[in-house]
């Protein structure tokens, strides 16, 4: 729902001059809203701007944010960073995950 | 099961997800999320390194978890230690928020500042409440954000969501 939230106040920005981009790792929440330049991060939700404690991956992200900011020619431009969160990607199952007897067989 | 699947699409699907998880709970009435087959865009009008750069978080500024729906502005300077963050769906048995700079990167925004990338820093950042209306975000929350960019002449945005 964050990811709305922000792609809605960076459209009205936009619309207003003000150039924008988002950052978030819900990819189809933001892409279905519709923003100007969205910068993905395929991370868990909570740390879209890189890892805890990675400034260096941290200090990557903000600047292809910027990046993105001068090189996009058109709206809806999504820039996906290079990172990912870890080897197993068992993240992706872990999140609202169904109690055992409510999934579908 | 971590093995990736060529049957799937690659992200996770948080539409999908969570529209699963309500039914699943007896919730049949999903979502209905924003969507819009195109987007404004307006292009930078003067170069990154004379440009004053705004952040917007949905993060909370009260640590104690008050005022969590609540549109806020607050200094950017010295860059905030920690935000209250757990009113909000990220995925928290994965990963956290202690690092500020996860989400609001006010101290890497400064180094691209202190080389020259960037011009400056708004003296404030924005905070809007995620709320279920999007009528409340488009109609009340967005337009005083905008008000907020323009009193601190802010010419581009970075806006992260949790």
């Amino acid at each position: 729902m964050c990811h709305q939230t922000v792609s809605l106040v960076a459209r009205h920005l936009e619309a207003h001059g003000i150039p924008t981009v988002v950052l978030g790792s819900a990819r189809d929440i933001v892409e279905q809203c519709g923003v100007p330049r969205f910068v993905f991060t395929d991370f868990p939700l909570g740390n879209p701007c890189g890892k805890p404690g990675d400034k260096d991956m941290q200090r990557a992200i903000v600047g292809m944010a910027l990046d993105l900011l001068e090189t996009a020619r058109y709206p809806l431009t999504t820039l996906q960073t290079p990172f990912r969160w870890d080897e197993t990607g068992e993240w992706r199952e872990t999140y609202m995950e169904l109690p055992e007897d409510t999934q579908a067989a | 099961m971590s093995d990736f699947d060529p049957t799937q699409r690659g992200f996770v699907s948080y539409i999908d997800k969570s529209r699963e998880f309500y039914l699943a709970k007896g919730y049949g009435n999903p979502y209905r999320w924003a969507s819009n087959p195109d987007a404004p865009f307006a292009p930078l009008t003067k170069p990154l390194s004379e440009s004053r750069v705004a952040l917007v978080t949905t993060a909370a500024p009260d640590l104690q978890g008050g005022q969590k729906r609540s549109r806020y502005a607050a200094a950017t300077r010295p860059a905030p230690e920690a935000l209250y963050t757990r009113h909000l769906s990220w995925h928290k048995t994965a990963t956290h928020t202690d690092d500020v700079e996860t989400f609001l990167p006010v101290r890497r925004l400064n180094e691209y500042i202190a080389e020259g990338r960037l011009g400056s820093l708004a003296p404030r950042f924005y905070g809007v409440p995620t709320v279920y209306s999007a009528r409340q975000t488009v109609h009340e929350d967005a337009p005083a954000v905008l008000d907020s960019c323009r009193e601190d002449g802010v010419d581009i945005a970075l806006l992260v969501a949790l």
